[in-house]
């Protein structure tokens, strides 16, 4: 799964580099300019990806972490400024 | 006089929020440099957000676009929304997770600890104090712009001189971080990026519905004439788009944003703040670079650091006047935001890693060392203040250009350290010292090609009619062309004001002069090694690719060799970093009350 993901995410920002767009000057929908209107996208899919990362690559390990022992007590005695 | 109205109102805001959070902060420096590491996750995604969005964002991505068309989204805005929430899904949870477990504050501490060094950590500390502190001189001379910009009315001299912006820029946001550490910084950031996000689409709303013939007359006819290049990126060195795909990789790696990192309550505020990066970059982006190019349409003839006020002039010819005093509250909102997390993140720097760890907290305690932290806000808020008075602001500008590379290519560093093992100090050093030498090498070469770099093509005379404008070119606002820089779109790296033109074809299937017309050749620096190093009217480029690309690459391949020939860290610091699974859980704490969350 880890390796998948890892290509997907390789996969996808190769995407990024969308040759087929750079002298396409076709205005989508009369007004979003081609290469404007795929990087629109490519920022939703870009959102769609790390939702699908969150999803079955969260280091759900780490959430449970907690301070060694010391760490962070001056913090919680002194108070006032 | 109504920005300026709007402005001072902010101001305003801005110094009640600091008060606001002094009366919640503790003499501890966990508290005043990370907020008690109780920022919730609404808080944590508006913040992190904004603590990567400059004016550059705004101004600078329009007037780039003016210059370069559409292309610079990709460039810079779609770039951006893949690799920076990557990175903080990678190396943000990362270091939350340690800085808990640990309690780092700092990158350095992190380093030292890991790879057990002491020296090393300081001279990482060195030269990232030595990227991070240009960055700061330069938002305080923007902010100085941009108010006595703002505050100039039909050619007028400024209500606010540049002396007095800076100063008020200083002394704002001194107080405010003097006073609210993180979590008045924090605070502010909320408000800038409810700004950002939605000023963008209002700005086009507004000056589409106010066009005439409408955007898309607009830009149909631009697409019959000369500048209908800006529509494509047909103009745009591919090896310059490519090398921008590195860039992003500098984020994690700016003190402020991975001190922001540690700053989360939990962890799960890292998930909503992964996926709604990308789409929040895109409403701050998107219109700005689209305006960009409606304003070629419109005010065409613009060069230099004239190109970064278009938005500024679109709004004074097809928007109501109150929009641009929130733009303006925008604007400064994002030098503050910028300014709050940099003086910040030195003070913690410094508080953490030079004056704690050499002693200075043994002898005068946790409640000492947030005084120092104190004394240096302010310190450093008056040295950036004199420097950005008395110095030419071009040559930190130039600095700043380079530190996002440095910064970029400092990140294998950070990963090696968070997942490779077999990693070692003295791989750390390696690649440290490499990223020292490029950027000074990169500024060198950049010094001595200056007289051969090839010079933008001349601008046409400015003409107050575009394609179906209106023409106010006297109107208020209009007469920002005149005035200083306000967020120079050549604080984006390879992007200068000045014909923009960039990448090793610029004058064939490269760069650009003013408002898409092709710009002049680049040249060899050095004949002899033919196209290795070139130069263009702003970069110095390798083999036709930004620098950002071999100084990535040659940091990580100077970590990767040089850690397998030297020893690793011992065996019980390895273990301590890379627990078996389901040993990361060491000792239960109790929860913080809801009152103690930002």
């Amino acid at each position: 799964m880890k390796w998948l993901l890892a290509a997907l995410v390789l996969a996808y920002a190769a995407l990024h580099q969308d040759s087929w767009n750079w002298t396409n000057r076709t205005l989508v929908g009369g007004v979003l300019p081609a290469g404007l209107a795929y990087h629109a996208m490519y920022s939703i899919g870009a959102a769609v990806l790390m939702a699908i990362l969150v999803k079955f690559a969260w280091p759900a390990e780490l959430e449970n972490v907690q301070p060694e022992p010391g760490v962070g007590e001056a913090a919680r005695e002194e108070g006032g400024h | 006089m109504i920005p300026v109205i709007v402005i001072l109102v902010y101001l305003c805001v801005i110094g009640y929020i600091g008060s606001a959070a002094f009366k919640r902060s503790k003499a501890n420096t966990e508290d005043f440099f990370l907020a008690g590491r109780s920022v919730g996750a609404v808080v944590f995604f508006l913040s992190l957000f904004a603590t990567n969005m400059t004016s550059v964002a705004i101004l600078g991505s329009s007037g780039a676009a003016y210059k370069q068309g559409i292309g610079v989204y990709g460039l810079m805005a779609s770039s951006s929304g893949l690799i920076i929430p990557l990175t903080i899904l990678l190396i943000g949870t990362r270091l939350w997770a340690l800085g808990k477990r640990f309690g780092h504050m700092t990158q350095v501490q992190l380093f030292r600890d890991r790879w057990e060094c002491s020296g090393i950590g300081t001279f990482i500390f060195a030269l990232t104090a030595a990227m991070l502190l240009p960055y700061l001189i330069v938002s305080m001379a923007g902010g100085g712009h941009v108010l006595a910009t703002i505050s100039s009315v039909n050619g007028a001299p400024p209500l606010i001189p540049f002396w007095l912006g800076c100063l008020i820029v200083a002394v704002v946001v001194t107080a405010n971080v003097f006073f609210g550490g993180m979590r008045g910084v924090v605070w502010v950031n909320v408000f800038q990026t409810i700004l950002f996000v939605t000023f963008g689409t209002i700005a086009l709303v507004t000056i589409s519905a106010n066009l005439p013939g409408g955007l898309g007359g607009v830009l149909g006819k631009l697409a019959g004439t000369p500048g209908g290049a800006l529509l494509a990126r047909d103009r745009m060195p591919p090896e310059t788009f490519f090398s921008y795909m590195f860039i992003p990789f500098s984020s994690i790696m700016f003190p402020h944003m991975a001190i922001m990192c540690l700053s989360a309550r939990k962890l799960s505020a890292f998930k909503n703040t992964v996926i709604a990066y990308p789409i929040a970059i895109m409403f701050t982006w998107l219109p700005c670079v689209f305006l960009g190019v409606v304003a070629a349409a419109v005010i065409p003839g613009l060069v230099g650091t004239d190109t970064d006020t278009v938005l500024l002039r679109l709004l004074s010819q097809y928007a109501p006047v109150w929009l641009a005093g929130i733009l303006g509250a925008g604007i400064i909102s994002a030098v503050m935001g910028s300014d709050c997390h940099q003086v910040l993140a030195l003070s913690t720097m410094f508080t953490k890693d030079i004056f704690s760890y050499y002693g200075g907290k043994e002898k005068f305690g946790e409640k000492g060392a947030v005084f120092f932290a104190r004394v240096f806000v302010v310190v450093a808020s008056a040295i950036a203040y004199v420097i950005a008075l008395n110095s030419p602001t071009n040559i930190f500008e130039l600095a700043v250009r380079f530190a996002f590379s440095g910064f970029a290519a400092m990140a294998p560093v950070m990963i090696a350290a968070l997942f490779w093992k077999r990693s070692t100090k003295w791989g750390a050093l390696a690649s440290s010292i490499w990223v020292a030498v490029c950027v000074f090498m990169i500024g060198y070469l950049t010094n001595i090609s200056d007289a051969i770099a090839p010079k933008p093509s001349a601008a046409r005379p400015a003409v107050a009619r575009g394609v179906g404008g209106r023409g106010r070119a006297g109107a208020p606002g209009a007469r920002l062309a005149g005035g200083p820089a306000v967020a120079p779109s050549s604080e984006i790296p390879g992007i200068r004001p000045a014909g923009g033109s960039r990448g090793p074809r610029a004058g064939g299937p490269g760069g650009r002069g003013p408002a898409g017309r092709p710009g002049p050749r680049a040249v060899p620096i050095f004949p002899s090694l033919g196209n290795v190093f070139m130069r263009d009217i702003a970069n110095v480029t390798v083999f036709g690719y930004l620098p950002v690309v071999p100084m990535i690459l040659g940091s990580a391949l100077l970590m990767i060799i040089v850690s397998l020939v030297t020893p690793p860290p011992s065996r019980e610091t390895i273990a301590r970093y890379f627990p078996a699974k389901g040993e990361e859980a060491v000792v239960p704490v109790r929860e913080p009350a809801p009152a103690e969350l930002v």
